[in-house]
Protein backbone atom coordinates (compact mmCIF):
# COMPACT_ATOMS: atom_id res chain seq x y z
CA UNK A 1 0.00 0.00 0.00
CA UNK A 2 1.43 3.39 -0.35
CA UNK A 3 1.44 6.32 1.58
CA UNK A 4 -1.63 7.97 0.11
CA UNK A 5 -3.73 4.95 0.29
CA UNK A 6 -2.37 4.36 3.88
CA UNK A 7 -3.25 7.83 4.89
CA UNK A 8 -6.75 7.81 3.20
CA UNK A 9 -7.71 4.43 4.91
CA UNK A 10 -6.66 6.15 8.37
CA UNK A 11 -8.50 9.01 7.59
CA UNK A 12 -11.63 6.98 6.90
CA UNK A 13 -11.65 5.84 10.41
CA UNK A 14 -12.90 9.28 11.48
CA UNK A 15 -15.86 9.68 9.40
CA UNK A 16 -19.24 8.92 11.88
CA UNK A 17 -22.22 7.28 10.78
CA UNK A 18 -24.58 10.27 9.81
CA UNK A 19 -22.03 12.86 9.10
CA UNK A 20 -21.84 14.93 5.81
CA UNK A 21 -18.52 15.54 5.03
CA UNK A 22 -16.67 17.39 1.97
CA UNK A 23 -13.37 15.46 0.89
CA UNK A 24 -11.06 17.89 -1.10
CA UNK A 25 -9.19 17.22 -4.44
CA UNK A 26 -6.59 14.60 -4.33
CA UNK A 27 -5.77 12.59 -1.50
CA UNK A 28 -8.87 13.58 0.19
CA UNK A 29 -10.98 12.15 -2.85
CA UNK A 30 -9.27 8.75 -1.32
CA UNK A 31 -10.88 8.57 1.43
CA UNK A 32 -14.40 7.62 -0.52
CA UNK A 33 -12.61 4.57 -1.36
CA UNK A 34 -12.30 2.99 2.29
CA UNK A 35 -15.24 4.67 4.38
CA UNK A 36 -16.75 1.74 6.30
CA UNK A 37 -19.57 -0.07 4.39
CA UNK A 38 -21.77 -0.45 7.76
CA UNK A 39 -22.18 3.33 8.22
CA UNK A 40 -24.34 6.36 6.46
CA UNK A 41 -22.34 9.20 4.91
CA UNK A 42 -23.66 12.18 2.65
CA UNK A 43 -20.48 13.34 0.66
CA UNK A 44 -20.89 17.25 -0.19
CA UNK A 45 -19.34 18.67 -3.45
CA UNK A 46 -19.17 22.29 -3.30
CA UNK A 47 -20.35 23.24 -6.83
CA UNK A 48 -23.65 22.08 -5.77
CA UNK A 49 -25.04 18.67 -4.44
CA UNK A 50 -24.78 16.66 -1.40
CA UNK A 51 -24.99 12.88 -2.41
CA UNK A 52 -21.78 12.66 -4.50
CA UNK A 53 -20.36 9.30 -5.40
CA UNK A 54 -17.90 7.85 -7.94
CA UNK A 55 -20.62 6.68 -10.25
CA UNK A 56 -20.23 3.61 -12.81
CA UNK A 57 -18.31 5.11 -15.11
CA UNK A 58 -20.82 6.58 -17.60
CA UNK A 59 -20.76 10.11 -17.80
CA UNK A 60 -23.47 12.01 -16.76
CA UNK A 61 -23.50 15.20 -18.64
CA UNK A 62 -23.60 17.88 -16.41
CA UNK A 63 -22.41 16.27 -13.51
CA UNK A 64 -19.13 16.76 -12.05
CA UNK A 65 -17.21 16.41 -8.82
CA UNK A 66 -15.49 19.85 -7.50
CA UNK A 67 -12.44 18.99 -9.55
CA UNK A 68 -14.50 19.35 -12.47
CA UNK A 69 -14.56 15.27 -13.16
CA UNK A 70 -17.69 13.22 -13.96
CA UNK A 71 -19.05 11.72 -10.83
CA UNK A 72 -22.55 9.95 -10.03
CA UNK A 73 -25.34 10.61 -7.26
CA UNK A 74 -26.69 8.61 -4.67
CA UNK A 75 -30.77 8.25 -4.82
CA UNK A 76 -32.35 10.58 -2.27
CA UNK A 77 -29.08 12.80 -3.36
CA UNK A 78 -29.72 17.19 -3.83
CA UNK A 79 -28.74 19.99 -6.56
CA UNK A 80 -28.55 22.76 -5.69
CA UNK A 81 -26.69 26.30 -6.15
CA UNK A 82 -23.58 28.10 -4.76
CA UNK A 83 -25.28 29.96 -2.27
CA UNK A 84 -26.69 27.31 -0.27
CA UNK A 85 -23.61 24.71 -1.03
CA UNK A 86 -21.72 27.44 1.35
CA UNK A 87 -24.04 28.48 3.26
CA UNK A 88 -24.34 24.16 4.14
CA UNK A 89 -20.28 24.74 4.90
CA UNK A 90 -19.95 27.98 6.98
CA UNK A 91 -23.27 27.50 8.96
CA UNK A 92 -21.72 24.11 10.42
CA UNK A 93 -23.89 21.35 8.53
CA UNK A 94 -21.01 19.75 6.97
CA UNK A 95 -19.86 18.12 9.71
CA UNK A 96 -16.10 16.92 8.52
CA UNK A 97 -13.94 18.47 5.94
CA UNK A 98 -11.22 16.77 4.95
CA UNK A 99 -8.12 18.85 2.76
CA UNK A 100 -4.48 18.34 1.85
CA UNK A 101 -2.05 20.80 3.09
CA UNK A 102 1.30 22.52 2.21
CA UNK A 103 2.07 23.70 5.55
CA UNK A 104 0.10 23.01 8.99
CA UNK A 105 1.43 24.11 12.78
CA UNK A 106 1.17 23.51 16.17
CA UNK A 107 -1.62 26.37 16.61
CA UNK A 108 -3.98 24.40 14.06
CA UNK A 109 -3.25 27.19 11.01
CA UNK A 110 -3.44 25.58 8.29
CA UNK A 111 -1.62 27.03 4.52
CA UNK A 112 -3.08 24.90 1.32
CA UNK A 113 -3.38 27.38 -1.41
CA UNK A 114 -0.34 29.84 -2.01
CA UNK A 115 2.73 29.45 -3.00
CA UNK A 116 3.91 33.22 -3.24
CA UNK A 117 5.71 33.88 -6.64
CA UNK A 118 5.71 30.23 -7.56
CA UNK A 119 1.98 28.99 -7.40
CA UNK A 120 -1.40 31.15 -7.12
CA UNK A 121 -3.99 29.18 -8.03
CA UNK A 122 -7.00 30.46 -5.48
CA UNK A 123 -8.25 29.62 -2.52
CA UNK A 124 -12.25 28.12 -4.11
CA UNK A 125 -13.79 26.56 -1.80
CA UNK A 126 -10.80 25.87 0.91
CA UNK A 127 -10.91 28.84 3.36
CA UNK A 128 -14.99 28.22 3.76
CA UNK A 129 -14.36 24.90 4.42
CA UNK A 130 -11.88 25.55 7.11
CA UNK A 131 -13.87 28.21 8.36
CA UNK A 132 -17.01 26.73 8.41
CA UNK A 133 -16.65 22.87 8.93
CA UNK A 134 -17.08 21.51 12.41
CA UNK A 135 -14.07 19.41 12.18
CA UNK A 136 -10.96 19.65 9.88
CA UNK A 137 -8.86 17.07 8.90
CA UNK A 138 -5.69 17.54 6.93
CA UNK A 139 -4.43 14.45 4.87
CA UNK A 140 -1.12 14.73 3.88
CA UNK A 141 2.44 13.18 3.47
CA UNK A 142 4.09 13.97 6.12
CA UNK A 143 7.07 16.07 4.86
CA UNK A 144 7.27 18.04 1.01
CA UNK A 145 9.16 16.34 -2.00
CA UNK A 146 11.93 17.85 -0.72
CA UNK A 147 12.22 15.96 2.88
CA UNK A 148 11.31 19.84 4.46
CA UNK A 149 8.50 19.79 7.10
CA UNK A 150 5.21 20.45 6.55
CA UNK A 151 3.89 20.17 10.12
CA UNK A 152 5.45 23.22 11.47
CA UNK A 153 5.94 25.35 14.68
CA UNK A 154 4.60 28.32 12.75
CA UNK A 155 3.02 28.46 9.05
CA UNK A 156 5.25 30.56 6.40
CA UNK A 157 3.01 30.05 3.88
CA UNK A 158 -0.28 32.26 3.40
CA UNK A 159 -2.84 30.77 5.51
CA UNK A 160 -5.96 29.51 4.71
CA UNK A 161 -7.45 29.74 8.43
CA UNK A 162 -6.54 30.11 11.63
CA UNK A 163 -6.53 27.70 14.28
CA UNK A 164 -8.81 25.75 12.62
CA UNK A 165 -7.08 22.30 12.32
CA UNK A 166 -8.56 19.67 14.68
CA UNK A 167 -6.63 16.53 13.42
CA UNK A 168 -3.63 16.17 10.80
CA UNK A 169 -3.07 12.15 9.79
CA UNK A 170 0.06 11.34 7.28
CA UNK A 171 2.02 8.07 7.05
CA UNK A 172 4.15 8.38 9.79
CA UNK A 173 1.53 9.52 12.68
CA UNK A 174 -1.96 11.34 13.61
CA UNK A 175 -1.58 14.31 15.38
CA UNK A 176 -4.54 16.80 17.37
CA UNK A 177 -4.68 20.29 18.10
CA UNK A 178 -5.36 20.73 21.61
CA UNK A 179 -5.07 23.89 23.96
CA UNK A 180 -1.83 22.71 24.98
CA UNK A 181 -0.64 21.94 22.23
CA UNK A 182 0.12 19.61 19.32
CA UNK A 183 -0.22 16.05 20.80
CA UNK A 184 1.31 12.52 18.70
CA UNK A 185 -1.57 10.49 18.97
CA UNK A 186 -0.36 7.54 17.07
CA UNK A 187 2.20 6.30 14.95
CA UNK A 188 2.50 3.76 12.22
CA UNK A 189 3.47 0.35 12.76
CA UNK A 190 7.44 0.20 12.57
CA UNK A 191 7.76 3.81 13.39
CA UNK A 192 9.34 5.41 16.87
CA UNK A 193 8.82 8.42 17.98
CA UNK A 194 12.25 9.70 17.59
CA UNK A 195 11.27 9.73 13.51
CA UNK A 196 8.39 11.78 13.74
CA UNK A 197 10.16 14.31 15.78
CA UNK A 198 12.99 14.07 13.16
CA UNK A 199 10.79 14.79 10.34
CA UNK A 200 8.70 17.17 12.45
CA UNK A 201 9.65 20.96 13.13
CA UNK A 202 6.79 21.52 15.10
CA UNK A 203 7.25 21.56 19.36
CA UNK A 204 5.62 17.69 20.11
CA UNK A 205 3.58 16.32 23.06
CA UNK A 206 3.42 12.78 23.02
CA UNK A 207 0.74 10.89 24.43
CA UNK A 208 0.46 9.04 27.40
CA UNK A 209 -1.65 6.87 25.35
CA UNK A 210 0.41 6.62 22.28
CA UNK A 211 -0.84 4.01 20.36
CA UNK A 212 -0.04 2.21 16.85
CA UNK A 213 -2.37 3.51 13.88
CA UNK A 214 -4.77 0.94 13.28
CA UNK A 215 -4.12 -0.08 9.31
CA UNK A 216 -2.13 -2.39 8.15
CA UNK A 217 0.85 -1.78 6.16
CA UNK B 1 -46.87 38.29 -20.42
CA UNK B 2 -44.00 39.78 -22.26
CA UNK B 3 -42.03 37.35 -24.71
CA UNK B 4 -38.25 37.53 -24.03
CA UNK B 5 -37.24 34.95 -26.71
CA UNK B 6 -34.22 36.82 -28.86
CA UNK B 7 -31.85 36.12 -30.76
CA UNK B 8 -27.84 35.76 -30.85
CA UNK B 9 -27.73 38.31 -32.92
CA UNK B 10 -29.92 41.00 -31.15
CA UNK B 11 -28.03 40.39 -27.91
CA UNK B 12 -25.12 41.19 -30.06
CA UNK B 13 -26.09 44.80 -29.75
CA UNK B 14 -25.22 44.59 -25.83
CA UNK B 15 -22.06 43.99 -25.22
CA UNK B 16 -19.68 46.60 -25.28
CA UNK B 17 -16.05 46.96 -24.60
CA UNK B 18 -15.19 48.11 -21.03
CA UNK B 19 -18.31 46.30 -19.41
CA UNK B 20 -18.54 44.38 -15.79
CA UNK B 21 -19.88 40.55 -16.86
CA UNK B 22 -21.42 37.84 -15.09
CA UNK B 23 -20.79 34.57 -16.30
CA UNK B 24 -22.28 31.49 -14.70
CA UNK B 25 -20.61 28.00 -14.39
CA UNK B 26 -17.85 25.94 -12.69
CA UNK B 27 -14.91 24.71 -14.81
CA UNK B 28 -16.41 25.38 -17.27
CA UNK B 29 -19.81 23.36 -16.41
CA UNK B 30 -23.11 25.53 -16.46
CA UNK B 31 -21.44 28.29 -18.47
CA UNK B 32 -23.79 29.65 -21.74
CA UNK B 33 -21.32 28.92 -24.19
CA UNK B 34 -23.12 30.61 -27.62
CA UNK B 35 -23.12 33.88 -25.41
CA UNK B 36 -19.32 33.67 -24.41
CA UNK B 37 -18.83 32.94 -28.30
CA UNK B 38 -20.23 36.44 -28.95
CA UNK B 39 -18.08 38.07 -26.77
CA UNK B 40 -15.22 36.26 -28.41
CA UNK B 41 -16.56 36.43 -31.99
CA UNK B 42 -17.09 40.46 -31.46
CA UNK B 43 -13.29 41.06 -29.55
CA UNK B 44 -15.39 42.75 -26.50
CA UNK B 45 -12.30 44.40 -24.88
CA UNK B 46 -11.65 45.52 -21.67
CA UNK B 47 -13.65 43.18 -20.03
CA UNK B 48 -13.97 42.96 -15.63
CA UNK B 49 -14.77 39.25 -15.36
CA UNK B 50 -17.38 38.04 -12.38
CA UNK B 51 -16.76 34.25 -12.40
CA UNK B 52 -16.33 31.33 -9.85
CA UNK B 53 -13.10 30.54 -12.06
CA UNK B 54 -11.13 30.71 -14.65
CA UNK B 55 -11.88 27.24 -16.00
CA UNK B 56 -9.78 26.70 -18.74
CA UNK B 57 -7.52 28.04 -21.65
CA UNK B 58 -10.30 26.48 -24.13
CA UNK B 59 -13.41 26.65 -22.16
CA UNK B 60 -15.93 28.25 -21.06
CA UNK B 61 -14.87 31.64 -19.67
CA UNK B 62 -10.91 30.93 -19.95
CA UNK B 63 -11.27 31.57 -24.11
CA UNK B 64 -12.38 35.30 -22.73
CA UNK B 65 -8.77 35.48 -20.81
CA UNK B 66 -6.77 32.96 -23.47
CA UNK B 67 -7.92 35.88 -25.93
CA UNK B 68 -6.72 38.93 -23.81
CA UNK B 69 -10.19 40.40 -23.52
CA UNK B 70 -10.23 40.53 -19.92
CA UNK B 71 -8.48 43.44 -18.19
CA UNK B 72 -9.34 42.10 -14.50
CA UNK B 73 -11.19 38.81 -13.20
CA UNK B 74 -12.78 38.42 -9.84
CA UNK B 75 -12.69 34.87 -9.32
CA UNK B 76 -12.31 32.23 -6.82
CA UNK B 77 -9.74 29.64 -8.93
CA UNK B 78 -7.44 30.33 -11.65
CA UNK B 79 -4.92 27.03 -11.38
CA UNK B 80 -6.79 25.12 -13.71
CA UNK B 81 -6.35 28.22 -17.16
CA UNK B 82 -2.54 28.59 -17.37
CA UNK B 83 -3.22 32.06 -19.52
CA UNK B 84 -4.83 33.88 -15.99
CA UNK B 85 -1.54 32.84 -13.81
CA UNK B 86 1.01 33.95 -16.92
CA UNK B 87 -1.29 37.06 -17.42
CA UNK B 88 -1.09 37.62 -13.64
CA UNK B 89 2.42 37.32 -13.60
CA UNK B 90 2.93 39.80 -16.03
CA UNK B 91 1.01 41.97 -14.84
CA UNK B 92 -1.68 42.09 -17.98
CA UNK B 93 -4.37 40.89 -15.84
CA UNK B 94 -6.01 42.27 -12.56
CA UNK B 95 -6.90 39.19 -10.16
CA UNK B 96 -9.03 39.48 -7.19
CA UNK B 97 -9.17 36.11 -5.68
CA UNK B 98 -12.14 36.02 -3.41
CA UNK B 99 -12.95 32.40 -1.20
CA UNK B 100 -15.94 30.88 -3.01
CA UNK B 101 -18.57 31.15 -0.64
CA UNK B 102 -17.90 35.03 -0.26
CA UNK B 103 -17.88 35.51 -3.88
CA UNK B 104 -21.70 34.21 -4.39
CA UNK B 105 -22.27 36.26 -1.29
CA UNK B 106 -21.16 39.96 -2.59
CA UNK B 107 -23.15 38.54 -5.69
CA UNK B 108 -26.31 38.35 -3.43
CA UNK B 109 -25.76 41.20 -1.78
CA UNK B 110 -25.44 43.31 -5.03
CA UNK B 111 -28.70 41.68 -5.80
CA UNK B 112 -30.59 41.52 -2.74
CA UNK B 113 -30.68 44.92 -1.82
CA UNK B 114 -27.80 44.40 0.97
CA UNK B 115 -24.71 46.56 1.64
CA UNK B 116 -22.82 43.54 2.43
CA UNK B 117 -21.96 40.13 4.00
CA UNK B 118 -20.39 39.04 7.16
CA UNK B 119 -18.71 36.23 7.13
CA UNK B 120 -15.93 33.99 9.45
CA UNK B 121 -14.26 32.89 6.14
CA UNK B 122 -10.81 34.70 5.63
CA UNK B 123 -10.18 35.56 9.02
CA UNK B 124 -6.70 35.64 9.83
CA UNK B 125 -5.67 35.17 6.44
CA UNK B 126 -4.44 37.88 4.11
CA UNK B 127 -8.19 38.18 2.65
CA UNK B 128 -8.96 40.48 5.59
CA UNK B 129 -6.40 42.93 4.04
CA UNK B 130 -7.93 46.21 3.93
CA UNK B 131 -11.43 45.37 5.06
CA UNK B 132 -13.49 46.20 8.14
CA UNK B 133 -13.99 43.77 11.16
CA UNK B 134 -17.02 43.72 13.16
CA UNK B 135 -17.84 42.22 16.61
CA UNK B 136 -20.95 40.71 16.39
CA UNK B 137 -21.69 38.61 19.82
CA UNK B 138 -18.45 38.11 20.15
CA UNK B 139 -16.97 36.33 16.90
CA UNK B 140 -14.90 37.92 14.30
CA UNK B 141 -16.22 38.42 10.92
CA UNK B 142 -15.50 40.57 7.94
CA UNK B 143 -17.21 42.73 6.01
CA UNK B 144 -17.58 41.84 2.44
CA UNK B 145 -19.37 44.24 0.09
CA UNK B 146 -21.45 43.65 -3.15
CA UNK B 147 -20.71 42.68 -6.18
CA UNK B 148 -23.18 44.17 -9.41
CA UNK B 149 -22.04 43.89 -13.38
CA UNK B 150 -23.45 45.46 -16.20
CA UNK B 151 -24.69 42.18 -17.71
CA UNK B 152 -24.53 38.50 -16.46
CA UNK B 153 -24.94 35.59 -18.75
CA UNK B 154 -26.15 32.29 -17.51
CA UNK B 155 -27.14 29.00 -18.74
CA UNK B 156 -30.05 26.93 -17.88
CA UNK B 157 -31.66 23.90 -19.16
CA UNK B 158 -35.32 24.71 -20.00
CA UNK B 159 -36.57 28.13 -20.06
CA UNK B 160 -40.26 29.57 -20.91
CA UNK B 161 -40.99 32.68 -23.10
CA UNK B 162 -41.27 34.39 -19.83
CA UNK B 163 -37.81 33.43 -18.37
CA UNK B 164 -38.41 31.24 -15.77
CA UNK B 165 -35.54 28.80 -15.67
CA UNK B 166 -34.64 25.32 -14.56
CA UNK B 167 -31.17 24.13 -14.62
CA UNK B 168 -29.39 20.86 -15.14
CA UNK B 169 -27.36 19.07 -12.41
CA UNK B 170 -24.22 20.72 -11.15
CA UNK B 171 -24.57 23.45 -14.06
CA UNK B 172 -27.01 25.35 -12.10
CA UNK B 173 -24.36 26.29 -9.83
CA UNK B 174 -23.64 30.59 -9.80
CA UNK B 175 -26.23 30.83 -12.28
CA UNK B 176 -29.47 31.48 -9.96
CA UNK B 177 -27.79 33.77 -7.89
CA UNK B 178 -25.98 35.75 -11.18
CA UNK B 179 -29.94 36.51 -12.21
CA UNK B 180 -30.30 38.61 -9.36
CA UNK B 181 -27.04 40.91 -9.67
CA UNK B 182 -27.25 42.60 -13.35
CA UNK B 183 -28.62 45.45 -15.07
CA UNK B 184 -29.08 43.08 -17.94
CA UNK B 185 -29.86 39.27 -17.54
CA UNK B 186 -29.28 37.11 -20.96
CA UNK B 187 -30.46 33.46 -19.93
CA UNK B 188 -29.11 30.85 -22.71
CA UNK B 189 -31.24 27.46 -22.38
CA UNK B 190 -31.32 24.11 -24.55
CA UNK B 191 -34.73 24.29 -24.28
CA UNK B 192 -37.15 27.43 -24.74
CA UNK B 193 -40.75 26.44 -24.32
CA UNK B 194 -44.04 28.71 -23.93
CA UNK B 195 -45.40 30.69 -20.82
CA UNK B 196 -47.35 28.66 -19.07
CA UNK B 197 -45.57 25.05 -19.59
CA UNK B 198 -43.31 25.33 -16.72
CA UNK B 199 -44.68 24.29 -13.66
CA UNK B 200 -44.65 27.47 -10.99
CA UNK B 201 -43.63 25.42 -8.17
CA UNK B 202 -40.92 24.01 -10.32
CA UNK B 203 -39.47 27.28 -11.22
CA UNK B 204 -35.83 27.92 -9.71
CA UNK B 205 -34.99 31.64 -11.31
CA UNK B 206 -37.97 33.36 -11.49
CA UNK B 207 -38.51 35.11 -14.75
CA UNK B 208 -39.15 38.51 -13.75
CA UNK B 209 -35.11 38.70 -12.85
CA UNK B 210 -34.51 37.56 -16.92
CA UNK B 211 -34.22 40.55 -19.81
CA UNK B 212 -33.53 38.24 -22.49
CA UNK B 213 -33.82 34.47 -23.48
CA UNK B 214 -31.90 32.35 -26.35
CA UNK B 215 -32.50 29.31 -27.58
CA UNK B 216 -29.27 27.55 -28.63
CA UNK B 217 -30.71 23.89 -30.06
CA UNK B 218 -33.35 24.08 -32.38
CA UNK B 219 -35.18 26.69 -33.92
CA UNK B 220 -34.50 30.31 -32.35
Amino acid sequence: MDAKEFIARRVALEIQDGEVVNLGIGLPTMVANYLPQDINVILHSENGFVGLTKGDGQVIPNLVNAGGKPCGIIPGGAIFDSMMSFALIRGGHVHVSVLGGLQVDQYGNLANWMIPGKKVPGMGGAMDLVAGAKKIIVAMEHCAKDGSAKIVKECTLPLTGKGKVHMIVTELAVFHVTLEGLILSEVAFGVDVETVKAKTAAELIVSRHLKTMPINQ
Amino acid sequence: MVNKQTTIQEITTHVKDGMTIMVGGFLGVGTPDSLVQILLENEIQDITLICNDTAFVDKGVGQLIAKRLVKKVITSHIGTNTASGQQMINQELLVELVPQGTLIERIRCGGAGLGGVLTPTGIGTIVEEGKEKIVVDGIEYLLEKPLRADIALLKAKKGDKAGNLIYDKAARNCNPTMALAADLVIAEVDEVVEIGAIDPDEVITPGLLVDKIVCVRGAV
